[in-house]
């Protein structure tokens, strides 16, 4: 096994122990404290939280690249495959590793098209053959719907006992930490007694665990989501997808953070011709309308990328520096929303006692920024950053439609948007893989904005909407 | 008044330039027209013959900003620069990479554009205003929250959804209207009833909260105490106090959208076959003819001042307390 460190890895890394830093960092912090504390106690942020949490678990293991060695006949040593794999690819490699010819329905056992056939005898008849896997356990098909029954209720199964377990550490942690029987813990907890939603935690843990189990327990013989066009699981890519989605809607204001904070603090507190300068600069921005923009730089980016093809060794790396320059295009067409909300609460805090004394005191400059100005303006970017993760998700299947979002090979919500959308209009129709893009697309997005108002109220409620950065909507 | 809307033209001119620049820089420099060439011929048909045919064909054989084979003036306008960009001040869009007149292209799309996005605009506005109302005037009941609950799963789906959704049910099931296309005359209606639902329906989770918010926040003032107080029924108050306040931020922060509207919607369009500048935009992103995508972008960015200096004047006539300086 050879480690492979992507570049979107790397910064998913970053962002991820910056987030743990800060968290260290602030837990001191009485303010923050209770900020996080009132997102704790909201029902629905919690229960998003949840949801929100396990496709992030999946975007990670899809984040954690390596290249598998191959164990060449004869020699006895393994040499490292040219295929880039992730750690997700190598759990669900068997639904990887079992495609079909094309495509089938969810839980189907035959093909979805007919095609002709040989019988015993050399007679020549059209049907619908056999698919490779689905369902290829069966002796026959028609014992399909009890041996599927089956299977679900052993997932339920499987689930429930799993909840009672996580619902038993809760109870065992609260009736510990509150002194008093299991059974009152229990009974706090049902009623919604509790500092931390741990009512609605659980009821999301519950549906979560209620529908993977079933779900992966069925997909080790059938297409739970049916196969698509080349016969691979539908299951497989809206997976896969999670991660595109991830990083679009977290890098992305990771790579225009220092501009907008940087450019931001400095025209609002240096005022004068820098401030005129940065306004200019922004305000130029700001008046194209952002799909052109977007348009126009990822054309530009697309004949940089063809015509220098010796800058990537591998497929992999060049579809990752798509993603990640799709990332960049985006941060950069619009930081300026949270750009000019910097520089207004910087304009503001300079004029209070504290930076005042500090000045007094000749405190130079870059230590008042970074000391007195930069922390106390941190909950805007955080909230400019939960904020702005659903819109850029949804920004991201259109401008996969429009053919300038990412690589056609690599996963994503907009790519399994854009086939499906063609296959509608077969007959019989084929609307699996659009169903699956948009129930995973609506569980992520609808969780993203349910703890995005969550936080938002939680650190500050006068900013209703206004962090909110342009995006084209379509 | 006239001064006022003078000084705000004129303070549009250097923001236009830095547009110009930047697409510029962008499209020229970043890329150098070789690079375009070659993506444009593709790999096979590939030679420095072609290459060199393919950019005088197309005007791109110039130097960049300065001619130095050219005498006077001439060593600075027969160039790139002020051929392709400076060009787009006088709105001389020139032709297309593959020859058309995009100036003509613009002058017909416009109107099928417009017969799209007008009707959403007007009628988007008229019923996330009804909705977010209706809400207000039965905030804190079941209405209320699940009418947010609503909001939110709505703002949840993407746009696409809505389109493939609508048609596959209206057209393709019901078989009520066509799936795409454009007409002539009375017949438009028929292929643009669907478009405009949908885009409708599109809008309506996050405007509908985002108005919801304005009308709260408003519902907080004096005055609506003060309405109360005299005995106003709580219609009375929102009809008459709360909606017309309201909607001084709602109409002004609708106003920026207006000269856009021009542009009309990249997806809905292609997706529903309207001839208009959105389709025709995406038509050439997929084709990668820069010319058409920069002198959108130029047009578009023309249409959002013009959209910005229409919200300041329409503020200072609405609402009396903002004066022009």
């Amino acid at each position: 096994m050879m480690p492979v460190v992507l570049w979107t890895d790397a910064l998913i890394g970053l962002l991820l122990a910056g987030s743990v830093a800060l968290a260290w960092a602030g837990r001191r912090n009485r303010l923050m404290r209770d900020a996080w504390r009132r997102v704790a106690e909201s029902r629905p942020g919690m229960a998003a939280a949840v949801v929100l949490a396990c496709f992030v678990v999946i975007g990670l293991a899809d984040s954690i690249h390596y290249r598998p060695r191959l164990d060449a006949p004869g020699a006895g040593v393994g040499v490292p495959a040219a295929e880039v794999v992730s750690l997700l690819d190598r759990l669900v490699a068997g639904l990887r590793s079992r495609g079909e010819k094309t495509y089938s329905a969810p839980f189907a056992t035959h093909l979805y098209a007919k095609e002709t056939l040989e019988g015993p005898g050399g007679r020549q008849f059209r049907d619908t053959p056999r698919l490779r896997y689905g369902g290829s356990h069966l002796k026959r098909p028609g014992a399909r719907a009890a041996d599927v029954v089956f299977r679900a209720v052993e997932g339920v199964a499987a689930g429930f006992a799993l909840w009672l377990l996580l619902a038993a550490a809760v109870v065992r942690r609260l009736a510990r930490a509150q002194a008093c029987s299991p059974s009152a813990a229990w009974w706090r907890i049902w009623s919604g007694q509790t500092a931390v939603a741990w009512n609605a935690v659980l009821a999301a843990a519950g549906v979560v665990l209620l529908v993977a189990f079933p779900v992966a327990f069925l997909s080790g013989q059938y297409h739970v989501l049916g196969t698509d066009k080349v016969g691979q699981d539908v299951l497989l890519a809206a997976l896969k997808s999670i991660r595109t989605a991830l990083v679009i809607g977290t890098l992305t204001t990771l790579v225009m953070l220092p501009f907008a904070v940087v450019l931001g603090i400095l025209a609002g507190y240096l005022g004068g011709w820098i401030d005129d300068l940065i306004q200019y600069l922004y305000t130029t921005l700001n008046s194209i309308p952002g799909v052109l923009l977007i348009a126009a730089s990822v054309l530009m980016m697309q004949v940089l990328i063809d015509t220098h093809p010796q800058w990537f060794q591998s497929a992999a790396e060049r579809a990752d520096a798509r993603l990640l320059a799709l990332c960049a295009i985006l941060g950069v067409t619009s930081w300026t929303g949270l750009c000019r909300l910097l520089r207004g609460e910087t304009l503001k805090l300079r004029e209070l006692e504290y930076v005042e004394a500090a000045r007094a005191f000749g405190v130079p400059t870059p230590r008042i920024l970074a000391r007195h100005v930069l922390p106390n303006l941190m909950h805007l970017v955080m909230i400019a950053m939960v904020m702005d993760f659903s819109g850029l998700v949804l920004a991201e299947a259109v401008l996969s439609y429009v053919g300038i979002g990412v690589d056609p090979n690599t996963y994503s919500f907009g790519t399994m948007i854009n086939a499906a959308r063609l296959e509608l209009s077969r007959e019989p129709v084929v609307w699996w893989s659009l169903a699956a893009a948009f129930v995973f697309m609506f569980a992520l997005v609808l969780s993203a904005n349910l703890v995005a108002d969550a936080v938002r109220d939680a650190f500050d409620p006068r900013l209703v909407g206004r962090a909110r950065r342009r995006l084209p909507a379509g | 008044m006239l001064a006022y809307i003078v000084r705000r033209v004129l303070y549009a001119i250097p923001i236009l330039i830095g547009v110009n620049l930047l697409t510029f820089t962008l499209f020229f420099v970043v890329n150098t027209p070789d690079d375009m060439a070659r993506m444009q011929l593709g790999i096979k048909r590939v030679t420095p013959e072609a290459i060199v045919k393919w950019k005088a064909e197309r005007g791109y054989d110039k130097p960049l900003v300065y001619n130095e084979r050219s005498q006077g003036v001439r060593a600075l306008t027969d160039t790139i620069f002020f051929e392709k960009s400076v060009r787009l001040f006088a709105f001389d869009f020139g032709r297309s990479d593959n020859g058309d007149d995009i100036s003509w292209q613009i002058r017909n799309r416009m109107v099928p554009s417009l017969a799209l996005a007008l009707p959403v605009f007007v009628l988007g506005l008229y019923v996330t205003v009804s909705l977010a109302l209706f809400q207000v005037l039965f905030r804190g009941t079941w209405l209320d929250v699940w009418g947010v609950i609503l909001c939110v799963a709505m703002m949840s789906i993407s746009s696409l959804f809505y389109i493939i959704g609508g048609q596959f049910v209206v057209s393709k099931l019901w078989r009520l209207v066509p799936i795409s296309g454009y007409g002539e005359g009375i017949d438009v209606v028929r292929f643009l009833l669907l478009p405009v639902v949908v885009g409708v329906i599109g809008n309506i989770g996050a405007n509908t909260r985002w108005y919801r918010t304005i009308f709260l926040e408003e519902i907080g003032r004096d005055y609506v105490r003060t309405a109360r107080a005299k005995g106003l029924a709580e219609t009375a108050v929102l009809f008459r106090h709360v909606l017309r306040n309201a909607l001084i931020p709602i109409l002004t922060g609708a106003v920026v959208v207006i000269p856009l509207l021009f542009m009309g919607s990249l997806i809905a369009e292609s997706f529903f076959g309207i001839p208009g500048l959105g389709s025709y935009t995406i038509d050439a992103i997929n084709a990668q003819d820069f010319a058409i995508v920069r002198a959108m972008v130029f047009l578009g960015s023309v249409l959002y001042i013009v959209g910005l200096i229409l919200t300041d004047i329409s503020y200072t006539l609405v609402d009396p307390r903002i004066r022009f300086e």
